[in-house]
Formats: structure tokens, C-alpha cells, sequence
């Protein structure tokens, strides 16, 4: 669920050279024309859908390596529902 | 160790460099003895680590050796700058690569000297994409690029060149790739007669090449450049353009105390300005130590390196000390006023002022603030002092 809201975003805001639909989970992003410009709009996008505030120590390469990486890190950040 | 580098740069920028500064300048040639006395002092390697033969100096030891070239001739300064940019970028991406390794041996050895060939006719300057693209075949590639600008091109050993990955890459998918002096052929299509750092010699090539895969660098471009290019970049030209005003205002305050001698009990007009300049040379210099001490803290972390928060710093250490040091020269000649407006007076000035002007187009301020804008959208300042 939280991996196909991510996909949209990707598709919306990661200006790739290629069909996001097509993308699998673990595929890298920089490796299919990811920008760090488009990074910060992937960020800001994920804040707003996702109502999260990413902090600093996360805002790295790695985050927003693939649509999984983003997924774990918005996963790890939303409130706890138990 | 520092002191070590920095007392025979001092040398060899006084005895070499200031003496064949103005030919350089003036005729727009590749500093030929500088480069020749840096090779025969061994210079060239001595940022290769010692396990593959070279020194193992710090970025520390090559800012402090490019401030003293650059107080005898910013060109030489550059040449020797941009040559260790590249080695940055082998040391920290080669070294799990056999070929890269024993080419740094060689480099150490042999002294050779390093270009690259990072900008391409229609990109508009943007490092972070290529039209070009390696084309493998077998063991091999094939390799073609329009450089608007190649610097020392023709005098240099071997060329890193940046090149989308594969001819279906998207632009910004982008690998680096080494080529050696006989694997490759530059076409001249563009000249370098510039206002200032006229020995650079960086004009425009078209580079073709073959040469085999192994020579292509492992990592991904982008992880070259954000952790080691741009950094080494802004770090090592700023040192360069910190030789520079440090000249100027050597000249300044030797102009100023000429005239104090001949009026002896009052200060002359010029000392005020030379205490402001003095107060902005403080704080180049200080900014310079501080982004050499962050590097070295970023090198040890990767996530700190990759971190939005250290390309803001090196991306503002770049505009501010290029801005400061054209202010700090444009001081120094009217502290000199027409002495230093003339040529050929021990208080010239037009050198520095049209070599400090580059600093400011050296990879636009403007590209890279727009550059820091973006990112500040994400990352938050620093609010605290340590």
C-alpha cells in the first residue's frame, strides 16, 4: 500500500527517463536518472502525502535509493498503530 | 608534514611560478617550467597513497601547496588543483579496482599529469549529464565527446571523462572513465585567449577514445562527484583563488609602507583600506580551514559525505570565497591606485584582477546558489556554533 503511494510520487515528481509502473521495489532510482534536484521534490512530496517530517540524519543517497527505501523510511516514521 | 609541502611550494612558486607568470599570461601558454619543476620535485604524486607508491599527503597538504603556487601564478596554481581533483576522485572510488590502483602507481612513478573532460557542448555546463555514452564492445569501449573545454588537454598524460553509462542510459546515468595518452585523440574545436587564467590553456576538444572496460571507474558518477569532485573542487580552487588575493594584498600593504617610509608620523591613505582587505583575507582564510576540517570529518562517514548539509557548506564556501577574494583584489589596486594599474611595476595588479575574476564563473554562483536554494528546501541550517 504505503509502496504504491510512493510509486505515484516517483512517478509525479522523480522526472525519470522511465515508466515508473515499471519500476520494481528494489530497482535504483539513480541508476534510472534520478536527480538530487528531483529528490528534493520527492522529499517534500512524501512529507505532504504522508503527513511526516524527514529528519535530517535521513536525508541522504540512500533514502531515496528506490521505491522501497523511501517505503521503509515513511514506514519507520508514521505513528504506531496498535 | 604541512610545513614540509608548503616551504617547498613557497620556493619553487618564487623561483618558477612569479618568473614565467607574466610570459604566461601574456601569451596564453601552458606554464611549461612550473609544470616541469612540480613533475622533477615529484608533486604530482604526492597525494597517491603510499601503499601504491606516492606520499599519502592529505587534501590539507595539496590546498596548502595550490595557495603558494597561486601567490606566484594562479594558472600554475589551477593546472596543479585541477590535476588533484582527479586524483581525488581515483583515490577514493579506484582503490577496489586493480587497474585504477597500479595507474596510481604509475601516476606516483611516472608523475603523470591529469586532465578530465567533464563538460559537453550541449549540456550547458551541467556535470550531472552527458550526451556521450561509452559504447562496450567485448573487452573494450568505444568513447566520443564534444569537451567545450578540456583543460591543458593537449599537455596532459591521461584524461578522466564522464559518459552515460551505456548508449540506452538516461543523461544523468553516468559513469567515469580514465584513458591514457595513447587511447585517445583530441580534435581542438574550440581556443582559450580569456581575460584571466589564460595559462589553463582549457579549450575545447572533440575526444575520441578506446580503451578497455577495466579502465572504467566502479562507481557511479553521481557517488564521484557528490563525495569527492565537487568537494575537492570547491576546496582546492578556493585555496587557489586565497593565493591570489593573498598576493595582492602582500603587494597592497608593501605599497603601503613605501609610502609610510617617505612620510614618516602619519598613515597613509591607503592603510585603512588595507586593514579592511586584511579583515576579508581573515575570513577567506578561515573559511578555507574550516571546509578542509569538515571534508576530512565528512571523508571518514559516508552518510555525512552524501549528506545535504555538507554540499551546502562546500557550495557556500565556493560563492563566498569567490566573491570575497575579487573584492579583496579590487581593494589592492585602489590601494595602489595607478601603480597598480599600470603593468610592469612591482605593484601590478591587472593579473590578479582578471585571474580572481574566473573564480566567480568557475561553475556559475548563480547555478550553484540556485543549486543551494533547492537544497534548502530540504535542509535545515546550522544553529549552532560547534
Amino acid at each position: 500500500m504505503i509502496d504504491e503511494r510512493v510509486r505515484r510520487i516517483v512517478a509525479d515528481h522523480g522526472k525519470l527517463g522511465i515508466d515508473a509502473s515499471r519500476l520494481s521495489t528494489d530497482t535504483d532510482l539513480y541508476e534510472s536518472g534520478l536527480t538530487s534536484f528531483a529528490t528534493v521534490q520527492l522529499m517534500l512530496a512524501l512529507e505532504e502525502e504522508f503527513s511526516i517530517e524527514i529528519p535530517d540524519r535521513l536525508l541522504n543517497r540512500r533514502t531515496f535509493q528506490s521505491i522501497g527505501a523511501m517505503s521503509g523510511v515513511v514506514t519507520s516514521l508514521l505513528p504506531a498503530t496498535a | 608534514m604541512t610545513s614540509e609541502y608548503t616551504s617547498r611550494a613557497r620556493a619553487l612558486a618564487q623561483q618558477v611560478a612569479a618568473k614565467f607568470a607574466e610570459a604566461t599570461d601574456r601569451e596564453a601558454r601552458f606554464p611549461q617550467e612550473t609544470v616541469a619543476a612540480l613533475r622533477e620535485q615529484r608533486f604530482f604524486g604526492m597525494m597517491v597513497p603510499t601503499d601504491d607508491g606516492g606520499d599519502g599527503a592529505r587534501l590539507d597538504d595539496v590546498a596548502a601547496v595550490c595557495v603558494e603556487l597561486a601567490q606566484g601564478c594562479a594558472s600554475s596554481a589551477m593546472i596543479f588543483a585541477m590535476h588533484n581533483i582527479k586524483l581525488a576522485s581515483l583515490i577514493s572510488h579506484g582503490q577496489q579496482s586493480p587497474w585504477h590502483r597500479q595507474f596510481m602507481g604509475r601516476i606516483a612513478n611516472e608523475q603523470l599529469l591529469l586532465a578530465s573532460a567533464t563538460t559537453e557542448a550541449g549540456i550547458g555546463g551541467d556535470l550531472r549529464s552527458s550526451v556521450c555514452a561509452v559504447r562496450t564492445d567485448g573487452d573494450n569501449f568505444e568513447l566520443a565527446k564534444d569537451a567545450t573545454v578540456i583543460s591543458y588537454g593537449v599537455h596532459a598524460d591521461a584524461i578522466l571523462v564522464s559518459a552515460r553509462r551505456h548508449p540506452e542510459a538516461p543523461p544523468s546515468d553516468q559513469v567515469l572513465v580514465a584513458v591514457l595518452k595513447n587511447q585517445y585523440r583530441l580534435e581542438r574545436i574550440s581556443d582559450w585567449d580569456t581575460l584571466g587564467m589564460r595559462g589553463t590553456c582549457s579549450e575545447g576538444h572533440r575526444l575520441t577514445a578506446r580503451a578497455p572496460t577495466e579502465q572504467i571507474l566502479p562507481k557511479p558518477f553521481a557517488e564521484i562527484a557528490a563525495q569527492s569532485m565537487l568537494s575537492s573542487s570547491h576546496l582546492l580552487w578556493s585555496s587557489v583563488w586565497f593565493g591570489i588575493a593573498s598576493d595582492a594584498l602582500a603587494r597592497a600593504q608593501a605599497f603601503v609602507r613605501a609610502e609610510a617610509r617617505k612620510k614618516p608620523g602619519t598613515t597613509p591613505p591607503g592603510a585603512l583600506r588595507l586593514a579592511e582587505a586584511s579583515a576579508m583575507l581573515q575570513s577567506v582564510r578561515s573559511q578555507i580551514v574550516a571546509g578542509l576540517k569538515r571534508f576530512d570529518e565528512a571523508r571518514r562517514d559516508e552518510e555525512d559525505l552524501m549528506s545535504l548539509g555538507f554540499a551546502v557548506a562546500m557550495n557556500n564556501l565556493k560563492v563566498n570565497v569567490s566573491q570575497m577574494v575579487a573584492q579583496i583584489v579590487q581593494h589592492a589596486l585602489l590601494i595602489c591606485g595607478i601603480q597598480g594599474y599600470r603593468n610592469n611595476t612591482p605593484y601590478s595588479l591587472g593579473r590578479h584582477l582578471r585571474d580572481a575574476q574566473s573564480a566567480a564563473l568557475m561553475i556559475s554562483n548563480d547555478r550553484i546558489l540556485s543549486n543551494t536554494s533547492t537544497m534548502l528546501l530540504a535542509h535545515r541550517h546550522e544553529t549552532g556554533l560547534f
